[in-house]
C-alpha cells in the first residue's frame, strides 16, 4: 500500500499540489485522473521521488520515502516498475537487452535464468520471439508492451503507469488496460495509473482519485464515479454528449 | 551569479558521478564500449588533422628560416617542440571537444528528454555513475593514447612535407627531432591531455544531463557543451603550463 499524506509541491510561485492525501491499495488498480496541468503527473513523480515534495509524507508499506537516505531510496526503487508515457525504452538496446537490463544490474540470476525471465515477460505481454528487435522497429503499442515487460521483469511490488494509452488506437488501449489489470491481480502489485482515457477509468479503475486544482478532489470506485453528482468530476469525466448518455445508462443499471 | 550556481551544480554532479558503480562488471563493459565510441572512433579525424598539422608546421618553420646562422636541424627541433608541447595536446583536444563533446551531450540530453534517465532512476540505478563515469574513465585512459598517436603522425607529416618540398633532409630533420629532447615535455603533454579529456566529457555530460525540454534544447545543450569545454581547455592549458613549465 502507498500512502500520500498532506503532500504539497510548488515550482517557483506556482503551487501545483496543495495538501494532497490519498491511499493506493495493494492488489488494486488505483487510477489518478484530472485535466492537464492539474498536477497528476507531478503527484506520481513525487511518489516515485523524481520530484522532491515541499511538505508531507509518502509511505510505501509504512516506509517513509520522503525522509529516506538516497541509498535506501535506491533499494526501494528496485521494487518499483514504471511504464512511462513515451515508453522510455533504451533505444540503443534490443528488446531483450531492455528487459534484461534491471536483472543484469540487480539480480544474481545466471544468464539462462535471465533469458528465461525475459522470455516469460515477453510471453506475458504477447510479444514472444521479438527479442532481437530494436525499439525503433516496434509500433507504439508494442513499445508500451515491451515497457510493461521491462517494468515487471524484477517482480515489482509497485507498478506506475503514466498515461499508458496515450497515442494508441482504442483496440490497443483495451489490450494495454487488460494487461495492466491482469498483472496487478496476478502479481498482487500496488498499481497506480495516470490516465485521461475515460474508458480505462471505468473499465479497470478499482480506486479512482480525481485531482483538481492541486487537490485530491474526489476519491471513489468506478461505480461511485457513475453515481456521484459532484459537478467538477461529472464535468470532467462525462464531458461529451456521448459520455453523458453512457452515464445515464450506467446509472439506470446501478 | 548564474555561473557560480552552475559551477556548484557541476561539482555536485561530479560528487555523485564518482560514487561506487552499482555493478563493476557492467561498469567495465560500458567503459570498453565508450573507449570504442569516444576514442577509437576518433582515430580517423585525429590522424587526418595531425598529418596536415605536422606538415604545415614543418613547412612554415622551413620557409621562415632564411638566416644561415640557424642550423637546418632547427626545423625538426621546432616541429617537435610545437607538436608535443602545444599542437597535439591542445589543438587536437579542441577538435575532440567538438566531436566528442557534442556527441556526449546530445546522447545524454536525448536520454533525458525521452525519460530514459528517469527510467534508470526508477529502476534504482545511479544514472550519473552508470552513464557518465564510464565516459570519463574512457576519456582519461584513451585521450593520452590518441594524443601520442597524433604526435607521431604530426612528426611523420612534417617529414613527408619537407622531403616532398626539398626544404630539408631526412638526417637533419631526425637530428632536430632528437635534439634537446626532454622526457618531461611528454609528461607535461600527456598530463594536459588527461585534464582536457576529463573536462570535455564531464562538462558535456553536465550539459546533457541537465537538459530540459525537447529536441531543440538538446541542440542548445550540445552547443553550450562544446563552447564551455573549449573555454575550459584554454583556461586549463594556461594554468597547467604555468605549473609545469614555469615552476
Amino acid at each position: 500500500m502507498i500512502e500520500v499524506k498532506n503532500v504539497s509541491k510548488s515550482f517557483g510561485k506556482h503551487n501545483v499540489l496543495n495538501d494532497v492525501s490519498a491511499s493506493f491499495e495493494k492488489g488494486k488498480v488505483n487510477v489518478i485522473i484530472g485535466a492537464s496541468g492539474q498536477g497528476k503527473s507531478v503527484l506520481a513523480k513525487c511518489i516515485v521521488g523524481l520530484h522532491e515534495v515541499d511538505n508531507g509524507h509518502i509511505e510505501f508499506d509504512k516506509r517513509d520515502f520522503v525522509n529516506m537516505p538516497s541509498t535506501e531510496r535506491r533499494e526501494l526503487r528496485k521494487e518499483i516498475g514504471m511504464l512511462f508515457q513515451g515508453s522510455a525504452l533504451f533505444d540503443s538496446m534490443t528488446v531483450e537487452e531492455n528487459i534484461v537490463f534491471p536483472l543484469t544490474m540487480f539480480s544474481k540470476f545466471t544468464k539462462k535464468e535471465m533469458l528465461d525471465r525475459v522470455n516469460f515477460c515477453l510471453e506475458r505481454v504477447n510479444l514472444a520471439g521479438r527479442n532481437n528487435l530494436f525499439p525503433a522497429e516496434c509500433s507504439g503499442g508494442m513499445q508500451k508492451r515491451i515497457a510493461i515487460a521491462r517494468a515487471i521483469a524484477m517482480n515489482p511490488k509497485y507498478l506506475f503507469c503514466d498515461e499508458p494509452n496515450s497515442g494508441l488506437d482504442p483496440q490497443t488501449s483495451i489490450l494495454i488496460d487488460n494487461l495492466i489489470r491482469e498483472i496487478t491481480y496476478e502479481f498482487n502489485t500496488t498499481t497506480i495509473v495516470i490516465t485521461h482515457d475515460m474508458n480505462s477509468v471505468i473499465e479497470i479503475g478499482d480506486n479512482i482519485n480525481f485531482i483538481y486544482e492541486g487537490k485530491n478532489w474526489w476519491q471513489g470506485t468506478s461505480k461511485e464515479i457513475v453515481k456521484t453528482d459532484n459537478p467538477e468530476i461529472v464535468n470532467f469525466v462525462f464531458a461529451s454528449e456521448f459520455m453523458k448518455k453512457i452515464r445515464e445508462n450506467l446509472r439506470k443499471d446501478l | 551569479m548564474k555561473i557560480v550556481s552552475q559551477l556548484g551544480k557541476y561539482f555536485m554532479m561530479l560528487w555523485i558521478v564518482f560514487s561506487k558503480p552499482d555493478k563493476f562488471k557492467v561498469f567495465w563493459k560500458r567503459t570498453f564500449e565508450e573507449i570504442q565510441l569516444i576514442g577509437i572512433n576518433s582515430l580517423p579525424i585525429v590522424a587526418l588533422m595531425s598529418v596536415f598539422m605536422g606538415a604545415v608546421i614543418a613547412l612554415q618553420t622551413a620557409s621562415n628560416m632564411d638566416t644561415p646562422w640557424l642550423p637546418e636541424y632547427t626545423i625538426g627541433y621546432i616541429t617537435r617542440s610545437s607538436t608535443i608541447l602545444e599542437f597535439s595536446p591542445t589543438i587536437i583536444s579542441l577538435i575532440l571537444a567538438g566531436k566528442v563533446g557534442s556527441n556526449v551531450s546530445s546522447e545524454i540530453g536525448m536520454m533525458r528528454v525521452t525519460e530514459q534517465i528517469d527510467a534508470l532512476e526508477i529502476m534504482g540505478v545511479n544514472s550519473l555513475t552508470y552513464l557518465v563515469l564510464p565516459k570519463i574513465t574512457a576519456a582519461i585512459v584513451f585521450f593520452p593514447i590518441l594524443i601520442m598517436f597524433s604526435m607521431g603522425l604530426s612528426l611523420l607529416g612534417g617529414w613527408i612535407s619537407l622531403i616532398a618540398s626539398g626544404l630539408s633532409s631526412t638526417d637533419s630533420y631526425v637530428f632536430g627531432l632528437r635534439s634537446f629532447f626532454k622526457v618531461s615535455d611528454i609528461t607535461y603533454a600527456l598530463s594536459k591531455t588527461v585534464v582536457f579529456g576529463f573536462l570535455i566529457v564531464s562538462i558535456s555530460s553536465f550539459y546533457g544531463y541537465y537538459t530540459r525540454g525537447g529536441a531543440l534544447d538538446v541542440g542548445k545543450s550540445s552547443t553550450q557543451a562544446v563552447v564551455s569545454s573549449s573555454i575550459a581547455i584554454l583556461l586549463a592549458n594556461f594554468f597547467i603550463t604555468q605549473m609545469f613549465l614555469l615552476k
